[in-house]
């Protein structure tokens, strides 16, 4: 075969190549089905939505709830709370967020109870702020609108999607 | 490998051996020349093969009676704690083989560190004994998920959210790992298949290892290339077969008295309470033989660049071989390295001692220090020594101190000595 030929791709290096294509998107085609298994099935994402009668929730109070097996927050504030959480200057925060976005009605706080950090749950009405969290595995406190304030977490406690189906009702998910 | 071509003496096992040269292996493990001064530091590759068919043993037998599922695997565990025959006596082996096999491998990786068995020509032997170690760890870690407590669930849930921190995909990959969105029944299901598939993968490894291994033979204490064989080796069996059989027995009575005294002792007392998603313990920590890794991933305070630094501290063991280039393997022969030596144990067991306690004031400060060190001993202090450390006049054979003509007869003496405490 002389240099020219080398160069020159042939009908055989055609078949070739289509042939190394045509193999690899087979494989891929029959591994993605193993990894694929792996993700959530039909049964956990089923269970993706939560309704919470919240009519017993007192002011001051806040109640754990499992959604899609994690616990999630709702916590009833009292008024001092919500103008403690409204009246902080963005600038003091780490993940810089205004308490109106972060609770629908003022009164009701509704949030993963999940620290940002490495996943563990924070106990409620602990820390150093009032009305807060804190995360005893690594030390991440967290204000009454669930906002980290010191510690290694690196985001806000996280807001599920939730809707009020009606007063005394929360739908999680 | 041995110099002359093997015969089976018998006829059928010639007609055998011309089909599947079983024989052939078997008589080159028997006849292996090997370094006649190898020291007790040098036993615990047999002890560490010994582990890992133990827990393969005791592991297979303690699957025919575990359940994996959320509902059921905390009880199954009592009930074999139980009920079960000897089920007592079969979990506790496990669960403390896991200890001892760790113990083992510390020691079996600080003796390579010492005597520079790492170096040319063996890093490939290196690197799958890496390999290994890693593959160790997180069959550990997906064991100690297995029992299905509180410490099971929450440890699961600390190192599964390590891989949250990778940028953009993070969270779709915790959930694919999870099979949901948060560690639950998919995720134990998942975990027992992995844990019984990785000790045969483990298995794979080693028998890789120790091929690697035959075809350089052995490193020795004072680190110089013999000839095999020759005045300066020994036969594997006997001698070798019987040293590692004694210090093996040693290392059961150890073995056996965390077994049969103090089973729990390196466990967390939290496992016995069955798993709650909606509780975190107070105090998280990790089995004691991942108690490093823990303080340099909590030393580094930016959650994405801990598990970065994590997974490096074990990635410039890897790369070892080309860190460390000083021609002169054994540190007998090293004096400065020597020092380095035990600085850089005293800064493991210093970051042990430190993922123990909890992450705030002094302890976190000093976790930093070690981990700054820890990088700083084989990214920076390894190379300069290769460079620059004046070593010592090495011997040109085991034998050669001893019968005179030896450059340097006070470190052999030392290393005499080290081989007869043992």
């Amino acid at each position: 075969m002389s240099e020219k030929d080398k160069k020159k791709p042939n009908r055989r290096d055609f078949i070739l190549t289509a042939t190394t294509a045509a193999g690899a998107v087979g494989v891929g085609a029959a591994v993605w089905p193993l990894v694929d298994q792996m993700n959530p099935d039909a049964s956990v994402k089923a269970l993706a939505s939560t309704e919470v009668d919240i009519s017993s929730v007192q002011p001051g109070q806040a109640i754990t709830v499992l959604w899609r097996g994690k616990p999630v927050f709702i916590k009833h504030r009292t008024q001092e709370e919500i103008e403690e959480a409204r009246k902080v200057s963005l600038k003091e925060l780490k993940h810089p967020e205004k308490d109106e976005d972060r609770a629908k009605k003022p009164e009701w706080l509704v949030t993963l109870g999940i620290c940002t950090h490495l996943g563990c749950v924070p106990l409620t009405n602990k820390g150093d702020f009032v009305g807060g969290w804190f995360c005893p595995c690594h030390g991440s406190h967290y204000d009454t609108s669930g906002r980290i304030r010191s510690g290694p977490a690196p985001t806000n406690l996280e807001i599920p999607e939730y809707t009020f189906v009606d007063n005394n009702t929360i739908k999680i998910g | 490998m041995s110099s002359h071509e093997y015969t089976p003496s018998s006829k059928f096992g010639k007609w055998f051996n011309d089909r599947l040269p079983l024989l052939t292996l078997a008589n080159h493990l028997t006849d292996y020349p090997t370094p006649k001064n190898l020291n007790y530091w040098w036993t615990f590759g047999g002890i560490l093969t010994f582990c890992l068919i133990t827990q393969i043993v005791t592991g297979l037998v303690l699957a025919m009676h575990y359940v994996a599922h959320a509902d059921l695997a905390f009880e199954s565990v009592e009930h074999i704690m139980r009920d079960v025959n000897y089920g007592w006596l079969i979990r506790y082996v496990h669960a403390n083989g896991a200890s001892m096999f760790f113990l083992a491998v510390y020691i079996h990786i600080f003796r390579a560190l010492y005597y520079g068995s790492y170096k040319s020509p063996r890093e490939v032997i290196w690197i799958i004994g890496m390999l290994i170690y890693f593959l160790m760890m997180a069959t550990a870690f997906l064991g100690y998920v297995l029992p299905w407590g509180q410490m099971s669930f929450w440890g699961a849930t600390v190192i599964t959210n390590l891989f949250s921190a990778i940028p953009l995909i993070g969270e779709s990959v915790t959930h694919w790992l999870w099979g949901g969105y948060s560690v639950d029944n998919p995720t134990l299901t998942r975990f027992f298949s992995l844990h019984y598939l990785f000790p045969f993968l483990i298995l794979g490894l080693v028998i890789l290892h120790i091929w690697a291994l035959h075809v350089p033979g052995n490193n020795n204490p004072i680190g110089i290339d013999i000839k095999k064989p020759s005045n300066d080796t020994v036969p594997f069996h006997p001698y070798i077969v019987i040293k590692d059989l004694f210090a093996l027995l040693i290392f059961l009575i150890i073995f056996a008295f965390f077994v049969f005294f103090s089973p729990n002792i390196l466990g967390h007392s939290d496992n016995y309470i069955e798993a709650n998603p909606l509780v975190t313990p107070a105090h998280i920590v990790p089995e004691w033989y991942l108690l490093p890794f823990y303080a340099i991933l909590r030393s580094v305070p930016d959650k994405l660049l801990g598990v970065i630094a994590m997974f490096a501290s074990i990635f410039v063991l890897v790369i070892l071989p080309w860190l460390d280039t000083s021609k002169v393997r054994s540190a007998l022969f090293r004096p400065i390295y020597k020092q380095f030596y035990w600085f850089l144990v005293a800064d493991v067991l210093i970051l042990g001692y430190m993922g123990a306690m909890p992450a705030e004031g002094n302890y976190l400060l000093i976790a930093r220090i070690a981990t700054a060190y820890y990088f700083i001993h084989f990214l920076i202090i390894l190379p300069l020594l290769s460079k620059k450390e004046k070593t010592l006049d090495i011997p040109l054979s085991i034998t050669e101190p001893v019968l005179g003509g030896m450059p340097n007869p006070a470190i052999a003496k030392e290393d005499f000595k080290l081989k007869s405490l043992g």
